[in-house]
């Protein structure tokens, strides 16, 4: 249709405050996103519903090269573990398998989805404090590494491997002073205490258990390299005296995960781009301390990485709609989105860059951005600039690949689409959006609740 | 429905209000509907005038007028009504 009339605004009016300038100035985001990797954001919207979740294999592959080559022209044995918590979608963590990365996994569950997905035994990393007999048995047939997280693991695991004559390869898992706040002590063993060394005595002295490697994993969104030097240290040091003493050379560290990604933790000043220090800086901190230990050249450790969030989270964009705009009593503008906490539950965590993707003009006002539940807990930022939103406009989240795909929440509304574009710009589903059925397929009724009065 | 007599205005979407010394920024569509309230025109006709030059809907152009007018009256840019209705 053709109209010579002009594109439409709402009307909009705003006070002008006095006071000193913000030096930082008010960060606006009116510059639209229109395209993702190529793809129109309209048309995947069109093609796929709204909300939708966005993938790009580009961009894991990306920073999946990038990590590796930072590592790697640093120190002379790297290997990767994809940390499946982060997002355990079937075809991201092939992505990350096709690129070499071992799996690492934190449940039973876990387990038999890396192994579903073609992982061979010796290359899954077992993790976590809930182990079941089972498990920890095929994880011990499957030559996988268990890494025990404590004492009653530890037994449990002698005692399976005498009964059935198991040879599991395992490491402990090390909690340690790193200098941050909060301590990590609640998973593995303690370093200071000389738990953790208890634990290796125990372990060396068993005839069925082969101590491999050492594992910590300090804390998540780590912004402190020092962290991960002082980790380091200690776990160099746990080597060096299992050497000495039981002439046992470790095999391998692995470091955890923890590298932050550059999304805006909830609270900070600064955007987290212009905060967060960069994987060289964490691989600086890391390789100094192992290469310059003193470890002969052929004791070197392999060093492993359980890197997530910081390979996956800018890979990933949620596409939502405006619901309805309207204003509250103080005279804020509200603007309810299509999508809420449920599905981007890193909302809780993070003030998540949002971007219009269509053009608009310069023309900006201060908004909270609820999403569609019918609870006041539904708030996707507390306050954010944005160009004058209306019903049916389309918006852009940004980085949201890490933890959103496995920690929403069926509540109130149901799971949209997961959608791939792949290198060529292809797009893939990758997750089906929910149905009722798929809701209420492991419901059951009770007969006599079956009919009812109305 | 009526301006307050000694609010000023710019075309290019300044307010300013000497009783109070708030000044204010508007967008083009605000401005043109300052300038028509302005010239004393009611709600029906501002609408009219709005939908004859801009893509919207006179449903829509009226939520959206109300609005702007409730804000209008919240800044004391707008005279008080004593009850009458607006429209």
């Amino acid at each position: 249709m053709t109209t010579n009339k002009l594109r439409y605004e709402r009307p909009v009016i705003q006070k002008m405050n006095t006071g000193l300038m913000n030096k930082f100035g008010t960060r606006t985001e009116y510059e639209p996103v229109t395209h993702i990797e190529g793809v129109p954001v309209k048309s995947l919207i069109e093609q796929y519903g709204s909300p939708l979740f966005v993938l790009s294999e580009k961009q894991i592959r990306r920073n999946y090269q990038n990590a590796t080559r930072i590592f790697s022209t640093r120190y002379p044995k790297v290997q990767f573990a994809w940390s499946y918590k982060t997002n355990y979608m079937n075809a991201v963590c092939q992505v990350f398998h096709q690129e070499g990365s071992w799996a690492e996994v934190v449940s039973g569950f876990e387990y038999e989805k890396a192994l579903n997905n073609g992982v061979p035994g010796n290359k899954i990393i077992f993790n976590g404090p809930d182990k079941t007999d089972a498990h920890l048995i095929a994880a011990s047939q499957n030559n996988s590494l268990i890494h025990i997280d404590h004492f009653d693991e530890l037994y449990s695991l002698i005692r399976l491997s005498e009964e059935l004559d198991l040879k599991p390869r395992v490491a402990i898992r090390v909690n340690m002073d790193t200098g941050i706040f909060p301590k990590w002590d609640r998973f593995g063993f303690n370093f200071e205490n000389g738990q953790a060394w208890t634990a290796i005595t125990r372990i060396l002295n068993s005839k069925h258990l082969d101590l491999v490697g050492l594992h910590c994993h300090i804390g998540t969104f780590m912004l402190s390299t020092e962290a991960y030097a002082m980790a380091a240290t200690k776990l160099c040091e746990l080597a060096w005296s299992i050497k000495e003493k039981f002439n046992k050379t470790i095999q391998y560290l692995d470091l955890g995960g923890g590298f932050p990604s550059t999304n805006t933790l909830k609270g900070s000043y600064l955007p987290g781009s212009d905060t967060v220090p960069s994987i060289d800086q964490f691989a600086d901190a890391i390789t100094d301390v192992i290469l310059g230990f003193g470890f002969k050249q052929e004791d070197l450790p392999l060093l492993i990485l359980e890197t997530g969030r910081a390979l996956i989270d800018d890979a990933g964009y949620l596409l939502g709609s405006v619901l309805a705009s309207k204003r509250l009593s103080d005279g804020r503008r509200a603007t309810i989105l299509d999508f809420g906490v449920n599905s981007l539950f890193t909302s809780f965590w993070y003030d998540h860059k949002i971007s219009p993707a269509q053009p608009f003009s310069q023309q900006t006002e201060e908004m909270v951005l609820y999403g569609p539940l019918c609870m006041n807990i539904d708030i996707v930022r507390e306050s954010i600039t944005m160009p004058i939103l209306e019903k049916g406009d389309q918006i852009v989240v940004h980085k949201v690949g890490a933890y959103n795909m496995t920690q929403w929440m069926q509540f109130i509304t149901l799971r949209p689409n997961i959608v791939l574009i792949d290198q060529e710009n292809n797009t893939h589903i990758i997750r089906k959006a929910e149905t009722l059925e798929y809701l209420e397929l492991n419901e059951r009724i009770p007969e006599h609740l079956q009919q009812n009065a109305l | 429905m009526r301006l307050k007599k000694n609010i000023a205005t710019s075309g290019e979407g300044f307010i300013f209000n000497p009783s109070t010394g708030d000044s204010f920024s508007t967008n083009e569509i605000g401005s043109e509907i300052i300038a028509l309230l302005k010239e004393d025109k009611q709600p029906n006709e501002v609408i009219e005038r709005i939908c004859s030059k801009y893509e919207v809907t006179p449903n829509h152009f009226e939520k959206d007028l109300d609005d702007y007018l409730a804000q209008l009256k919240d800044f004391a840019i707008l005279e008080k009504d004593h009850g009458k209705d607006n429209k």
